[in-house]
């Protein structure tokens, strides 16, 4: 999310035209879980406790998706195809999309919006506690997601904003492993997923400041 | 239907297949929920016009297909879907159950022996997992108390303990650790003597499928789910309460008795509500899950707060 402003090195002649032109097909992937959900529901295909099968899809792929959004910077720099920097904010509102029908399904469906265990719900219980604080953080994320806010804003005013995703990375999955009744696998999983994708960064971070170089410079350089 | 008042039902008073299934087609919307918030009757207006199967209907015996596919059961993998993709293959027969402990008849009995002395029921009950979920299932089966009296415990015997098969080249479940292996439950002597009690070999009029818990698996019907063991090759008579599996993976979650009271919340979830397998729309938990007039009088001497 955080280098789509602020990044002046994405135009470049060939890579944008091709991301431009694979943007509606990785949209359509990204949304296709949502679609196979809603259609494995109205054609009863989800055998079983319907809402909780619902809920834990659409929690995983919104920490999916979280994992995806911060594998892209690291991709880019990696491979050198910056045009790559421009689905961020597509896959990080795709975050946000997955994470409230998540939280909606929670509190509609699991509760069914009975405010009292709502209230209780996130008072007394850590996993939903945390589960909510990392909605809350994505809501800023999301409304600054367009280009006019991001402008309106500043680009580093918004890329510190943005930086409260690595926050959502682990507070969501604490979320998930403070969850899950037995099996930590998966919440491990992400867990390690998503520390290897800061990690990245940390050791980006470290680099550029030991050899005193920019962000830029060394997108510039991988590129050779 | 009965099941609240009588734990037999004969299966002609059951409702045919083809019926239930024709009834589904209509909503019961609002029909027998009580306290719905307005919103929650739109969300079910709204859900319901998309999905016409949604059941309502109070103990209407659920869809077999959603009870054999929707399992817990971590010998065969943790996810729900797992058990049933897993099991196909697991050898239930030759098999035996020891027979051990404080009683006067020990041994090792091939199955089909130590199940012949009694006469094969029917019951349909409620089952209620400890995960908020619900079911109306038709076992077929056996009463505990036939082979606690022909096991001839001793007079100092206050509790059983019994334990499911330890195989991990057949229980892919079993080669992580997942719980503590094998699977251990338990129940106070005069729980398992109760007439409720019951051991199932089969359901829906067939042999129990592998990942409901084949050949031999426990049905208590006013405990959580997680009380019923599946495919149990010991029984073992003691004087000591045993600890079950899940009490050593979170005492703090789940406790020897498990009764099924809508009165004390999980840590992580109210049990208040349930949502029977294929509706949308949660209903009231029941006391005892329903049989607290054949049940309660074993517990009341005991706070249920505490001995959850």
């Amino acid at each position: 999310m955080t280098l789509a402003v602020a990044s002046p090195t994405r135009a470049r002649p060939r890579g944008p035209r091709i991301a431009r032109a694979l943007k509606p097909l990785v949209f359509a992937l990204l949304l296709s879980p949502a679609l196979w959900l809603t259609f494995a529901l109205v054609s009863d295909q989800l055998q079983g406790d319907v809402v909780k099968i619902l809920e834990v899809d659409t929690g995983t792929l919104a920490l999916r998706s979280l994992a995806l959004t911060l594998a892209i910077t690291p991709l880019r720099l990696l491979t050198g195809w910056s045009w790559l920097a421009s689905y961020r904010r597509m896959v990080g509102l795709f975050v946000f999309f997955y994470a409230t029908v998540h939280m909606c399904i929670y509190f509609g469906l699991d509760l069914e919006l009975r405010f009292g265990e709502m209230w209780k719900s996130i008072v007394k219980r850590p996993y939903i506690t945390i589960g909510m604080l990392s909605w809350l953080i994505l809501v800023p994320l999301a409304i600054t997601s367009p280009n006019s806010i991001a402008k309106r804003l500043g680009g580093v005013k918004w890329k510190q904003l943005h930086r409260l995703t690595y926050v959502v990375a682990v507070t969501a999955t604490t979320h998930y492993l403070w969850a899950v009744k037995k099996d930590t696998f998966w919440p491990l999983v992400y867990f390690g997923l998503l520390a290897a994708l800061l990690l990245a960064r940390v050791v980006r971070w470290w680099r550029e400041r030991t050899t005193d170089d920019s962000p830029e410079s060394s997108l510039r350089s991988s590129r050779g | 239907m009965l099941i609240r008042k009588r734990h037999e039902l004969p299966s002609s008073e059951l409702t045919p297949e083809g019926e239930y299934l024709n009834r589904r087609q209509f909503l019961g919307v609002v029909g027998g929920i009580g306290g719905l918030t307005a919103a929650g009757v739109l969300t079910e207006a709204v859900l319901g016009a998309v999905r016409p199967a949604a059941a309502q209907q109070a103990d209407e015996v659920s869809d077999e297909a959603k009870v054999t596919s929707y399992n817990n059961y971590y010998e065969f993998g943790t996810d729900k879907a797992d058990p049933k993709a897993n099991a196909q293959q697991f050898r239930t027969r030759p098999w035996s159950v020891k027979i051990e402990g404080m009683c006067k008849k020990t041994g090792d009995m091939p199955l089909d022996n130590f199940l012949a002395p009694s006469n094969v029921e029917d019951r349909t009950y409620r089952f209620r997992c400890v995960e908020a979920w619900s079911a109306v299932i038709p076992w077929r089966g056996i009463p505990l108390a036939d082979v606690i009296r022909r096991a001839e415990p001793l007079p100092s015997a206050r509790y059983v303990e019994m334990t499911t098969l330890y195989d991990p080249s057949q229980m892919s479940g079993q080669r992580r650790s997942t719980i503590s292996w094998p699977y251990t439950e338990g129940l106070r002597l005069d729980e398992a003597m109760h007439p409720l009690a019951f051991l199932a070999t089969g359901m829906y009029g067939k042999s129990l499928p592998n990942q409901n818990g084949a050949p031999l698996r426990l049905v208590v019907p006013w405990k959580y789910g997680f009380k019923n063991i599946k495919a149990i090759v010991k029984m073992k008579f003691t004087d000591k309460q045993p600890t079950s599996t899940w009490m050593r993976a979170a005492s703090d979650e789940y406790g020897f008795y498990a009764n099924v009271n809508p009165t004390v919340d999980h840590p992580r979830w109210s049990q208040a509500r349930e949502r029977k397998l294929g509706d949308i729309l949660k209903r009231p938990t029941l006391m005892f899950n329903g049989y607290e007039s054949q049940v309660a009088s074993l517990y009341s001497h005991m706070d249920l707060r505490r001995d959850f």
